[in-house]
């Protein structure tokens, strides 16, 4: 590996002892013996083990749920419903105060997506829960569903969740997080070509190897040792003793171990709950996703659509970018909200246009709750805005690497979102990548500096 | 209840053990043995982590039942290091490092012990056939594709140990 | 509530059992019945394994092959006579699948899994079954259009096939994930010819219906053709009307249908 000391080498001490170092990680070596210690790998006696009762509807109103068969059940131990949690309907941001609380623990009145949480069953085997979860009934009036952004903004629309009144989340700026610069409609009016696309992507599944679950054991002293798989351990914690009503310090958790995480595993759906059920049977239980919840039931990158308009000028300058994003955050808040304004922050991209409008919704349907993966919010963004350049580049038959050269953002641009841009490095990475991919430009874009100003 | 015997060597000792008819050789193996360096990824045969060796052939433990490996030979993950030294694949993934989360780690060992106890000098397509039922999410697999080469290449180099030796 | 496991080393007995028990499913290599109890379903009670050794036997002559249903794909990935359905074998899921999927298993696969069944298909396979009535036969194409009205107690015992010539037999497996990933489509063909002109065809395919089936209007199209390029280009395009894909995580149905004829027409030159 080399590093381009050339570049910016006056802002820079020179004395870097590991960067460009060979480093091992630290867990590699617990890795290869099969000693990293995951939250299932340890021994247990007595163990229970939860097993979740689930919504196989989209969008109805639960009239009934009876559990008197399956709590009549050989080996089950606790049935637990919305009642027996203390502090059902919460929302994970609500401890950076970003509400409103939206997501029960348990469903009780409706159920909002296919796979939503009713009846938590604790037996001592994985298979007694599985015949005890047969035998809970619940009738159900099934509502009509929506399943598509713009759909589910449209008048008329299911309403999907009540606790936000409307099928968007309402930021102080309104419907949608907004980021104005300049004047649009005036950049469009002043524009050689016009370039409108609309961009779509599918929720993308983290996958990771290692199922989401945790184990929970009841301490001698009033506490609970939550052996968890979450990336997110303080968090969780948190939300837990919200939800459980009870002080933070009577929570043990032990992990950051996780077997693949990808954002996907901050989503508390599994701590509270078995903490809960060892609470009220005062034994260890285990709640340990399979390959189906895991794939289908926990959360996944929030498909998105976006509308991109764009104002090019024939000598390469985009004057105006417009862009109205949709994040489909599912039945849930969870971290959507905040993924979505950091899409509108994140918009219009590394590049200095002098008109902006940006409004990004963070959209209700009736579909899985949708939360964090690897960089969500920019991810997808970065997708929509790259495929646009090489198409605004071909427009007016100019080379896409080019292209963004020249409209790259350089120290002291004012951002759209009304920062002035320092530290930026775009033009010297492409300088690099132009002479690794073997990519040629025009000498005058190899000369270029983001600390210069446009000429 | 029925409780059944079941009688195995692990990674070269005895165990006999009594479970519920149908327990899965997995859950012997962590539950009963309390050895947990098989890991239960997905329960369906599809992900490769709870790859161990059977009578030298490679088995899936989540899907083979411990009543049917009645007297045979088992090596895991626990058997890899003796005396306190890694086996040449351990070593390896650690200098290629072909491990992040580590969660597939175990299974990719075991694929990968398969392989080579019965070809000592496997070239790049029989490697990516010995772990073609392992998943790994975090690595994109070519650092552990080369760290069980470059124990093919060494064997090649020292010449071909004794079966059971490496 | 808790699960049992019966042995017997008689397939009668073994299927009057399975007759008796509604909750009782014969096991083969777990990949298929292990992993739904895995999942929690609690249809299946007993594990029942038959023990007959002649499930593991593999009887090789000159003209005839003979296969146990018990027997694995590493098994048959190993047996020198049997060099020709080695690629079959091999392409049946990593190494630890085939140490465990049997013969008898894989007929009884979902699409679009199954491939060995597809190669036993083209191969003119004839299934012997046992059952609590006494033992049967069956061509594998009929076999796998009752295959889900087949009676719970069916079991199969073995499968046979006449052995065909070092280079009539053709396989190949289309997967996106490589190696050994599952089926976009698998086609098995017996080709033989005589003066250059196709004198006998028989081809199966695979993922491209509920069960592994026959392109009988490809076959007719064989009929006596010479396998130049121009011919084969003719002809492949008549072996979609035989098919009825599903569309899944793997492929489409349209895409399936679409590369059908591509994968016919390279299999065909090679």
């Amino acid at each position: 590996m080399e590093i381009r000391k050339s570049y910016f080498a006056d802002e820079r001490r020179d004395d870097l002892k590991e960067i460009g170092q060979s480093r091992q990680r630290s867990d590699t070596a617990g890795h290869v013996r099969g000693i990293t210690p995951f939250y299932a790998d340890r021994h247990v006696p007595a163990l229970l083990h939860l097993r979740m009762v689930r919504s196989p509807h989209h969008h109805a109103r639960i009239l009934r749920i009876d559990t008197s068969a399956a709590e009549r059940h050989p080996g089950v131990k606790r049935i637990i419903t919305a009642k027996d949690v203390p502090h059902n309907v919460y929302t994970v941001l609500n401890l950076i105060n970003i509400g409103p609380e939206d997501e029960p623990v348990l469903a009780f009145d409706k159920v909002r997506w296919l796979g939503e949480p009713v009846v938590a069953i604790v037996a001592d085997s994985e298979r007694g829960a599985y015949e005890a979860a047969a035998l809970v009934r619940v009738d159900y009036e099934e509502l009509p569903a929506v399943f598509d952004v713009e759909e589910a903004l449209r008048p008329g629309a299911p309403l999907v969740n009540e606790y936000h009144g409307q099928n968007y989340y309402r930021y102080d700026s309104g419907a949608s997080r907004k980021v104005k610069l300049g004047d649009v409609e005036a950049g469009f009016r002043k524009a050689d070509h016009i370039l409108e696309e609309r961009y779509d992507s599918s929720p993308m599944e983290h996958a990771p190897t290692e199922t989401t679950g945790c184990i929970v054991v009841p301490d001698q002293n009033n506490r609970l040792t939550c052996y968890t798989g979450t990336q997110a351990i303080f968090f969780t914690l948190d939300n837990a003793s919200i939800i459980l009503d009870i002080p933070g310090q009577r929570l043990h958790f032990i992990g950051g171990t996780a077997g693949g995480g990808f954002g996907g595993k901050v989503d508390c759906t599994v701590e509270p709950i078995t903490l809960l059920a060892a609470m009220l049977t005062g034994r260890p239980v285990a709640f340990i996703y399979n390959r189906y919840e895991e794939m289908q039931i926990s959360s996944a990158r929030a498909a998105e659509r976006i509308y991109i308009k764009d104002g090019l000028t024939k000598d390469g300058r985009i004057v105006a970018r417009q862009v109205r994003c949709y994040v489909d955050s599912g039945a849930y808040s969870r971290h959507s909200p905040y993924g979505a304004q950091k899409a509108a922050a994140h918009f219009p991209g590394p590049y200095s246009i002098p008109n902006v409008e940006i409004d990004c919704y963070c959209v209700y349907t009736n579909r899985t709750p949708s939360s964090s993966m690897r960089g969500f919010g920019v991810t997808i963004a970065d997708f929509a805005l790259e495929v646009q350049m090489d198409k605004l580049a071909r427009i007016i038959g100019m080379d896409p690497l080019e292209f963004r050269f020249i409209n790259a953002y350089r120290d002291g641009d004012m951002k759209a979102h009304r920062q002035l841009t320092e530290g930026a490095a775009l033009i010297e990475c492409m300088q690099e990548a132009s002479i690794w991919a073997n990519w040629p430009v025009e000498s005058r874009f190899l000369k270029m500096s983001s600390r210069e100003k446009r000429g | 209840m029925t409780k059944v015997p079941v009688q195995m060597t692990v990674n070269g000792e005895e165990r006999a053990e009594f479970v519920d008819s149908g327990t899965t050789l997995l859950r012997f193996l962590r539950d009963k043995i309390g050895d947990l360096t098989p890991k239960a990824g997905c329960l369906q045969g599809t992900c490769g982590t709870c790859t161990v060796v059977v009578d030298g052939e490679p088995r899936l433990a989540c899907i083979t039942l411990a009543e049917d490996c009645r007297g045979g030979t088992v090596e895991t993950v626990a058997g890899l290091s003796a005396d306190g030294k890694l086996h040449p694949l351990q070593q390896a993934l650690l200098d290629h490092f072909a491990a992040q989360c580590g969660f597939c780690t175990p299974g990719m060992l075991m694929a990968a012990k398969a392989l080579l106890d019965a070809n000592p000098h496997p070239d790049r397509a029989d490697v990516e056939d010995a772990l073609s039922g392992n998943i790994c999410r975090c690595t994109g697999y070519e650092p552990i594709i080369r760290a069980v080469l470059s124990v093919s290449r060494s064997h090649a180099r020292r010449g071909t140990p004794e079966r059971g030796a490496v | 509530m808790t699960l049992a496991y019966q042995s017997f080393n008689d397939p009668q007995a073994a299927s009057r059992f399975l007759a008796e028990r509604q909750e009782a499913r014969l096991l083969g290599g777990g990949t298929i019945l292990v992993r739904r109890v895995n999942e929690g379903d609690i249809s299946i009670g007993t594990y029942v394994r038959l023990l007959a050794p002649e499930l593991k036997q593999i009887d090789v002559t000159d003209d005839m092959v003979r296969l146990g249903a018990g027997v694995t794909m590493s098994r048959i990935a190993k047996t020198p006579g049997l060099a020709f359905l080695a690629p079959v074998a091999k392409s049946i899921g990593g190494p630890a699948v085939r140490s465990a999927a049997t013969v008898g298993g894989n007929l009884f696969a979902r699409s679009p899994y199954g491939d060995f069944g597809v190669a036993l298909l083209a191969l003119d396979a004839v299934v012997s079954i046992a059952s609590p009535e006494g033992f049967g036969e069956f061509d594998l194409e009929t076999f796998f259009k009752s295959r889900t009205q087949l009676a719970a107690a069916s079991i199969v015992t073995a499968v046979r096939f006449p052995r065909p010539m070092p280079d009539d037999f053709r396989f190949v497996k289309i997967s996106r994930v490589k190696p050994n990933g599952a089926a976009v489509l698998s086609i098995a063909a017996v080709v033989s010819t005589t003066e250059g002109r196709v004198s006998a065809a028989r081809v199966a395919l695979g993922a491209m219906a509920g069960t592994p089936v026959r392109a009988h209007s490809l076959e007719e199209a064989l009929k006596g053709a010479a396998l130049t390029p121009h011919e084969i280009e003719r002809i492949v395009a008549s072996a979609v009307a035989d098919t009825s894909p599903s569309s899944d995580a793997i492929a489409s149905e349209w895409y399936r249908k679409a590369v059908l004829p591509v994968h016919l027409r390279r299999l065909l030159s090679s």
